[in-house]
């Protein structure tokens, strides 16, 4: 039997080296293997604070985490399941799905088991719910995982095996990654959001850009960006490849954790040697409307530069831009107006609170009003699963994350990835459009 | 670890969605994920794949999201190896957690062509062209990973205690 080694404080090589410092993502992963040094290269053993799954990939973990032969998870606080992807049920398959994580969390007696009636889109709904705090290391069978960088946390994206070892042992295995450093400066335009940014930043360095690396925001523009954008910027950083993106903590991290869970934050700060690969500076007032065409995010256009696009259906919602200020920002711009003859305009809350909280606020009258429809909480169309699927060479704009092929559904249909205020005014104007032509 | 299979070759960014499309997720059965594999890209592959075929692709493959269904269609479906230019990160620890073999090589990935016979010796890292006679070098995974795919993935890791 090979036995893994995974304790060496240092490689071999490099023992007696001066080091550089760490990055914020290196920090973490160093605090979180018991070491007080880690570098871009080494492989660590890492000690987790949550571990998530969902409807589709838990029923692949359970299976290889009985195969394990555990009979209990290392945690129960700690593994969480979120019934989002195709639920309520869409089909009797995936009822049989949803149903195999209930009685496993059941029978594991899970504190934080999600079903409808209490879920909401996974992303949105474990920073609501407090469940993760800066500092934290976090892996989830999901890929948008890397959402939780907007609090400070180490949070990536796994198969079902790592979710089931990560259940099993309460650790994952990972290869510290090299960094990609990204100053932000000045202040965004109005109805422009973080969306528009990480469109602009995955535009700029394609989808493999940060291929196996962190992404790491900084600096004086991250004040005027809501703990919504940053969520936001942080939930697409995989759409660049990156292992992950995390945001440096300050006030308005602080300000949202207290507000949302018990938990202390800890808050890692980069070194000043920290090494970056490269650093990159954005002007957040330089920002304009930024749409990515089918059927790579990267494939990135500003609306000044876009000729007509008809489309025929508009998602807003999706992890990535379901919370409450993306449908306030959609609101304000339809307030008033009426969805554009021939385009289906389907409206997805994140979560039962933000469904809850746009209700309270008149923002689901004014989407019912000017004729789009309001969804319970799912994941549903974003990945093709239900609840607007496009069908033979149909367009729609969604504030979703990925426009691949059959994404949405026919391998015809084409998806444009743009902010919920873009997404709200071409639903008003038929076509493609900024927000300013509606307004 | 040792496999000789005949080409089936893809570009860049084949992602997740055309890999495995979300709209068979409602089922982690093998075979019948085997039987949707790649249909959105190619609908010829589920019919002409045979066992033990490799796969060949370039930049980025696997892109997109966590889906283990992904690799294990792959897998079910009887491809042996995967050769690409470079690898979504996920794809590539969930490969190596099913026991799924990969290897990363811009110059195999450029050289070989669809319908190449490839002989793969990975302990000694060498991709060995049986159609135009090549050689291509790939470098042998790090130890740690050695170890999981010697202890016949993660799950059976974990099972004898060789991670803990």
């Amino acid at each position: 039997m090979v036995r893994t080694v995974l304790t060496d404080k240092l490689p071999a090589h490099t023992k007696g080296l001066k080091y550089m410092g760490m990055t914020m993502t290196q920090k973490i992963l160093a605090a979180h293997a018991g070491l007080d040094k880690v570098e871009a290269g080494q492989l660590v053993l890492v000690n987790l604070d949550l571990v998530l799954g969902n409807d589709i990939t838990s029923p692949v973990a359970i299976k290889a985490f009985n195969q394990m032969g555990k009979e209990s998870v290392f945690d129960k606080e700690k593994v969480t399941m979120v019934m989002d992807h195709f639920a309520p049920n869409k089909d009797i398959k995936a009822a049989q799905q949803c149903m195999m994580c209930r009685d496993f969390c059941g029978a594991q007696d899970i504190t934080n088991f999600y079903d409808v009636g209490q879920m909401g889109i996974e992303h949105a709904l474990l920073p609501e719910k407090g469940l993760v705090v800066s500092g934290d290391a976090v892996i989830g069978a999901d890929s948008h995982t890397c959402t939780y960088g907007a609090l400070g946390a180490f949070s990536t994206g796994v198969g079902s095996t790592d979710m089931a070892c990560g259940m099993a042992i309460g650790k994952a295995w990972f290869k510290v990654p090299p960094a990609l450093r990204f100053e932000l400066k000045g202040k965004l335009n109005k109805y422009v959001s973080g969306k528009d940014v990480i469109l602009h930043i995955i535009g700029m360095i394609g989808v493999d850009g940060a291929l196996y690396k962190s992404m790491e925001f900084v600096g004086e523009g991250l004040h005027s960006l809501s703990m919504a954008d940053r969520l936001c910027m942080a939930n697409m950083a995989i759409e660049a490849g990156a292992k992950n993106g995390i945001f440096a903590v300050d006030d308005i991290t602080k300000e949202y954790v207290k507000a949302h869970s018990d938990r202390e934050p800890v808050v890692y700060e980069a070194d000043a040697d920290a090494e970056y690969e490269k650093t990159y500076v954005i002007d957040l007032s330089e920002i304009k409307h930024t749409v990515a065409f089918p059927h790579l995010p990267e494939n990135t256009h500003t609306t000044d530069e876009i000729d007509e696009i008809r489309i025929q259906q508009v998602v807003i919602g999706s992890c990535t831009n379901g919370r409450l200020e993306d449908l306030k920002a959609a609101a304000e711009i339809m307030q008033g107006k009426k969805v554009a003859k021939g385009v289906r305009c389907i409206v997805i809350p994140a979560t039962q609170k933000i469904y809850l909280e746009a209700m309270e606020a008149g923002y689901l009258k004014t989407f019912i009003e000017c004729g789009a429809v309001v969804s319970t909480p799912t994941c549903g169309p974003c990945l093709g699963g239900h609840m607007g699927i496009l069908a033979e060479n149909e367009r729609a704009v969604a504030t979703t994350n990925r426009n691949f092929i059959d994404r949405m559904g026919h391998t015809t249909s084409e998806i444009y990835l743009a902010s919920p205020e873009v997404a709200a005014a071409s639903a008003v104007m038929g076509r493609i459009a900024a927000p300013e032509e509606v307004l | 670890m040792k496999m000789t299979g005949t080409v089936i070759k893809y570009g860049d960014n084949v992602d997740t969605d055309v890999i495995i499309p979300a709209r068979y997720l409602n089922t982690s059965d093998h075979k019948e994920l085997a039987s949707h594999c790649m249909e959105d890209l190619d609908t010829t592959f589920a019919s002409r794949v045979k066992e033990g075929d490799i796969m060949v692709a370039g930049w980025n493959f696997g892109c997109g999201s966590s889906r283990e269904h992904a690799p294990i269609a792959i897998k079910a479906s009887g491809i042996s190896l995967v050769i690409a230019k470079s690898f979504a990160r996920i794809f590539y620890r969930n490969s190596i957690n099913i026991g799924l073999a990969i290897v990363e090589s811009e110059a195999a990935a450029d050289a070989i062509a669809e319908g190449n016979v490839i002989t793969a010796d990975l302990d000694n890292g060498v991709l060995h062209n049986e159609t135009t006679g090549e050689d291509y070098a790939v470098e042998p995974f790090p130890a740690f990973i050695q170890t999981i795919i010697e202890n016949g993935g993660l799950v059976e890791s974990i099972k004898n205690g060789s991670i803990q």
